[in-house]
């Protein structure tokens, strides 16, 4: 069953410093199946942030169409929640204060709900024992759970995540890649990750989307065919390494040059 | 004397009361020596009452006024209109900070007159507020209103700017409305600038109080060290001064413990 519908979408952006069009997005399409997740890559530019703030709700189209569940996506929604890059927690409120924000926001939960829930996803995310602490007491690592405890909190049927252990270190990041992998075998959502990392793509997702830059199009679709549940040491074996590199020479095979440095 | 080169090895180090209150001791004990010697210098009729006075002098005055009733008069009628003047001043500065900090063409409407009140002496504008409001108490409280209100409303500008834009998306993806993005990021975001506008417009705001009061009127701490002044009662001058320099202390001192509690989510600096 198709959740979430992305047709032939199309978004420009006027560069107002020299008064050029630039094509961020060009006739993107993807369908992702409820429950499924799904990775998209590619290098910096491809737009993959745009079509992830277009998802949320949170920037415009020009062409093309987006849905969930066949409504067309015309703003922020009850139906999906951000796991942001940068954990964008509210430093004055502690790890619970921030889990029940979304819910809050929302209204969709009582408050013996909201009360249950936030110790719940706390406890789903490690941080049991860390509820009266504030962001600023906390590590990276901890914050990007107190970011993904308030996403899931709010009960979405899309979780949409924008490169959300890109500013980890890499001994933290394998760990919640792991960690997430966990969570997600509990809640089971529609899942649209977005990341620079093609063996982190592939580790979580059951399809993995190619992007490339100048236009951003989708480029290709991977199927992933590791059983799950999957263990870190997966990323060693030789078929994953096989899948990474052509998903690496679908990456690389374009006129221009890699840009890897930076980020979008 | 064994040294130690690792410093983890050292015992916890052992602090006595005196290490623990130095800034105290010292700064109590320099205060101490300073009124002994000058009290000693008053005792021994160095100093001429014309002129200056001595602490026992001022405690003195201060009982003698304090039974006559007259003082506790002034110190209420000054204490009132500073609370009133103050107490608008946060309530207008807020409002209106906000209000101007996050809406772009606002801003651009009233920063001319912003900066040409900003950078004007607030001095200046008391004759202006005497004639519109007269000798009376609402001309104080209106001077201590222009004294503290820019602090507040300069600092809650800066505030509602400063806001985190990534928590404005944040909220934005989560449904938030335009109601709820003020109570849950603008508000709270600005609560540090706001009360540091608060203590800074409760030490100017107390500067208003006492000019205020020296340009007309008959009630008031700040009258009753003019009319010392004119009056060569050097000894009520003194009087007037220490009592205004006790609210500012105790009053600044209190608007510092605010802003820290409500800081206290802020990381260490």
């Amino acid at each position: 069953m198709i959740k979430l519908q992305i047709d032939r979408l199309t978004k420009r952006y006027y560069v107002e410093r020299d008064g050029r069009q630039v094509l961020a997005l060009s006739d993107v399409s993807l369908s992702v199946d409820a429950g499924e997740f799904v990775a998209i890559v590619g290098p910096s530019g491809c737009g993959k942030t745009t079509l992830l703030n277009i998802l949320a709700g949170l920037l415009t189209y020009d062409d093309g169409a987006v849905a969930i569940d066949g409504d067309a996506i015309r703003g922020p929604g009850l139906n999906r929640a951000v796991v942001f890059q940068h954990a964008s927690l509210l430093p004055w409120r502690t790890v619970a204060g921030n889990v029940r924000y979304a819910m809050e926001l929302q209204k969709r939960f009582d408050a013996a709900a909201m009360r249950e829930r936030t110790d719940a996803f706390i406890r789903l995310v490690g941080l049991a024992g860390f509820e009266k602490h504030y962001p600023s007491e906390l590590s990276g690592g901890m914050q990007q759970r107190v970011n993904l405890a308030r996403a899931l909190a709010a009960d979405p049927a899309v979780l949409l995540m924008d490169e959300p252990f890109a500013a980890l270190d890499a001994q933290t990041r394998e760990q919640m890649q792991a960690e997430l992998l966990k969570i997600w075998s509990h809640a089971r959502k529609t899942v649209v990750f977005i990341t620079h990392q093609i063996n982190e793509a592939i580790y979580l997702a059951d399809r993995v989307a190619v992007m490339s830059p100048r236009p951003g199009r989708v480029k290709g679709v991977f199927t992933v065919p590791f059983e799950r549940p999957r263990t870190l040491a997966l990323k060693r074996e030789p078929r994953f390494l096989e899948i990474e590199d052509a998903i690496w020479r679908l990456v690389e095979d374009q006129p221009q040059p890699l840009d890897i440095a930076g980020t979008d | 004397m064994t040294v130690v080169d690792d410093p983890d090895l050292l015992p916890p180090p052992r602090r006595s009361f005196y290490q623990r209150h130095e800034a105290l001791i010292l700064g109590g004990s320099a205060i101490i020596v300073a009124l002994a010697a000058w009290e000693a210098m008053w005792q021994a009729g160095k100093i001429s009452p014309l002129f200056f006075t001595g602490p026992s002098q001022v405690v003195e005055r201060f009982i003698a006024e304090w039974n006559d009733g007259r003082l506790k008069q002034d110190m209420l009628y000054s204490g009132r209109n500073f609370v009133i003047g103050v107490g608008l001043a946060i309530a207008a500065g807020v409002v209106l900070g906000v209000l101007i900090g996050w809406y772009r063409r606002l801003a651009m409407l009233v920063e001319p007159f912003l900066t040409a009140l900003y950078s004007t002496p607030r001095v200046a504008l008391v004759p202006l507020v005497l004639i519109w409001f007269g000798i009376g108490m609402w001309s104080k409280v209106f001077i201590v209103f222009i004294n503290a209100f820019f602090p507040v409303l300069m600092n809650t500008i800066g505030g509602v700017k400063a806001i985190d834009r990534d928590l404005l998306r944040a909220a934005r993806a989560f449904c938030a409305s335009d109601s709820q993005i003020f109570t849950t990021v603008i508000v709270p975001g600005s609560v540090p600038f706001i009360l540091t506008g608060v203590r800074q417009a409760v030490a100017l705001g107390l500067i208003g109080v006492v000019v205020g009061e020296m340009f007309g009127g008959s009630e008031g701490i700040g009258y009753m060290v003019n009319y010392g002044g004119q009056t060569f009662q050097t000894d009520t001058v003194f009087l007037g001064v220490v009592i205004i320099a006790f609210a500012g202390i105790v009053l600044t001192w209190l608007a510092e413990r605010l802003e820290r509690h409500f800081s206290r989510w802020r990381p260490e600096r």
